[in-house]
């Protein structure tokens, strides 16, 4: 089979945005985030660890998987961005329980400064969406977050 | 911990060029102007530099600038440090002397932006396709969308406002208009702040600092070479200078922290000048967005926890109140050519502890501060005596 058929017969995949984000093969379990835990210390991170910058430990570490809920730490509203980036859009910090803190889109609302106010330090739920193609046609598959119910 | 240098130095010369866009001129040209300045500040010659710290974000040009102004063979070091490049370029000229090593030094930072702004990492995702690019599908590295977030953080806290934001820049701009070093020099009100375009909510256009082209250069000397040169009258003593990195945080995985470098330098600053923040005549602070101004009173001690914005309401910053904070219009009318910034922060408390200030001068001012914060993340603080 020569390289050309071989691409064309390959079939669309869906592939996360960044290694933490796990998207599992099956359609009936969901995505989910995964990091490490220090064993020493307990802090966590997202994805993979070689040393933990608080405690300094090396190379000892559980992995984990993130829950779905956390808590809106942070967020603005972003007008102008770099070329080529679609705004507005809702730029905002999530508090995980698990001790670490992501860097996300907040989604399901509207960018308006009343209503998002309102919604710091509460709760809000993980999900998924496709935001890109890449060269090869894939789906590319990022996390948000949303007000949770 | 906090690291009392072997003795004392001093500040015998500062320059800065007028911050601006000059394309018809070269950064080596502008740091070149800066230099000259100082020197002629402090009644010397290049031959009496004995060590230069370099500070540009875009290029190692140190050396280039002493081929332009003169070349001595002496150690030249570049550095390169987001934000807090100019100020950390310095601090390399003040130990040099501090430690013993050396009698005179100079720090310069200089850089040129154009109208390119150099808003942070656009990083490209997976084997370079642009399709795993985070930004602005999984929030934003972005610097005005960083520090508007560490706004709406201390809102979230303390209820701050938009309205409380935008009162830093009105104090600024109205500062700015005594400073010819000022790449604007034009006051706003309220009105025109809040309803300027929106940048990235809750900084407006004129809540964010511009981008441009400028360099600044301070003089180190020890305490006998101050003598020796009859600088006592316009020598300054570096009371601390002291360089941090964040710590590690809960969040910091997700958000670079502007709040905790700058509060571990202050401790650190405060404890090896023996000065607390009641003590401050004037402080130059990294006001890169109005957001983050506010911020760092609490961050400094300027003001109790969540207590910043009343302090700002009341006047207790303005040129006047207990302490004046960004005299100069700050970053916000003064400008951010980014590796430039720190230099010219320790220069303008130069000229406020003299009383060289003009219309912009803090009465009676004898101790100052100049913050730098670089999200990368590093913070400088230096405490300045007269």
């Amino acid at each position: 089979m020569t390289q050309a058929s071989e691409t064309e017969t390959k079939e669309k995949q869906q592939k996360p945005i960044v290694n933490y984000l796990k998207l599992p093969d099956s359609p009936d379990e969901k995505p989910y985030l995964w990091g490490s835990r220090c064993k020493a210390c307990g802090a966590a991170y997202l994805g993979p660890r070689l040393a933990c910058a608080r405690c300094f430990a090396v190379g000892d570490f559980d992995e984990i998987r993130f829950g779905d809920e956390g808590t809106l730490k942070t967020f603005t509203i972003v007008h102008q961005s770099a070329p080529g980036i679609e705004v507005p859009f809702i730029a905002a910090i999530v508090d995980l329980p698990e001790g670490t803190a992501v860097r996300c889109n907040l989604g399901g609302i509207e960018p308006d400064p009343e209503k998002l106010v309102p919604l710091l330090g509460k709760k809000v739920e993980m999900y998924t969406e496709k935001v890109r193609e890449d060269r090869e046609g894939n789906d590319v598959i990022a996390f948000k977050y949303r007000p949770a119910n | 911990m906090p690291v009392k240098p072997a003795r004392d130095a001093y500040i015998i010369g500062v320059g800065m060029v007028k911050y601006g866009r000059y394309p018809d001129k070269s950064v080596v040209d502008l740091a070149t102007e800066a230099v000259i300045a100082a020197l002629k500040d402090a009644n010397l010659t290049m031959k009496d530099i004995q060590m230069v710290g370099s500070g540009n974000l875009s290029a190692p040009i140190g050396q280039a600038i002493m081929r332009s102004v003169g070349q001595t063979g002496v150690p030249v070091v570049n550095v390169s440090n987001a934000c807090a490049t100019g100020s950390t370029a310095c601090r390399e000229a003040y130990f040099s002397v501090a430690s013993g090593a050396f009698d005179i030094a100079m720090g310069i930072g200089s850089e040129q932006m154009g109208k390119a702004g150099l808003l942070g990492a656009g990083r490209i995702g997976a084997m370079g396709d642009l399709a795993y690019i985070p930004e602005g599908v999984m929030g934003s590295q972005l610097m005005p969308p960083v520090f508007s977030q560490w706004g709406v953080d201390h809102m979230r806290k303390y209820g701050t406002t938009f309205e409380d934001f935008a009162r830093v820049a009105y104090k600024n701009h109205k500062n700015s208009v005594h400073n010819p070093y000022a790449q604007y020099q034009q006051e706003f009100s309220m009105e025109e702040i809040m309803n300027a375009r929106m940048i990235s909510w809750p900084n407006t256009l004129y809540m964010c600092c511009p981008t441009g082209d400028g360099a600044g250069a301070v003089i180190y000397a020890s305490a006998d070479k101050v003598r020796q040169l009859g600088l006592s009258s316009k020598a300054v003593k570096v009371a601390a200078c002291v360089l941090t990195s964040d710590p590690w945080s809960e969040s910091g995985n997700a958000i670079l922290d502007i709040n905790l470098c700058t509060r571990l330098a202050v401790k650190e600053a405060y404890e090896i000048a023996g000065i607390g923040p009641e003590d401050l005549d004037a402080v130059e602070l990294h006001d890169c967005f109005a957001t983050a101004e506010l911020l760092h009173y609490e961050n400094m001690g300027l003001a109790p926890e969540g207590e910043g914005a009343r302090y700002l309401k009341e006047g207790k910053f303005d040129i006047g109140g207990k302490t004046a904070v960004n005299a100069s219009g700050g970053l916000l009318s003064r400008g951010h050519p980014l590796g430039a910034t720190g230099a010219c922060g320790i220069s303008e408390i130069v000229w406020q502890l003299r009383g060289e200030a003009g219309g912009r001068q803090q009465p009676n001012a004898k101790v100052g501060l100049a913050h730098v914060i670089g999200l990368t993340s590093a913070c400088t603080v230096n405490i300045m005596v007269k």
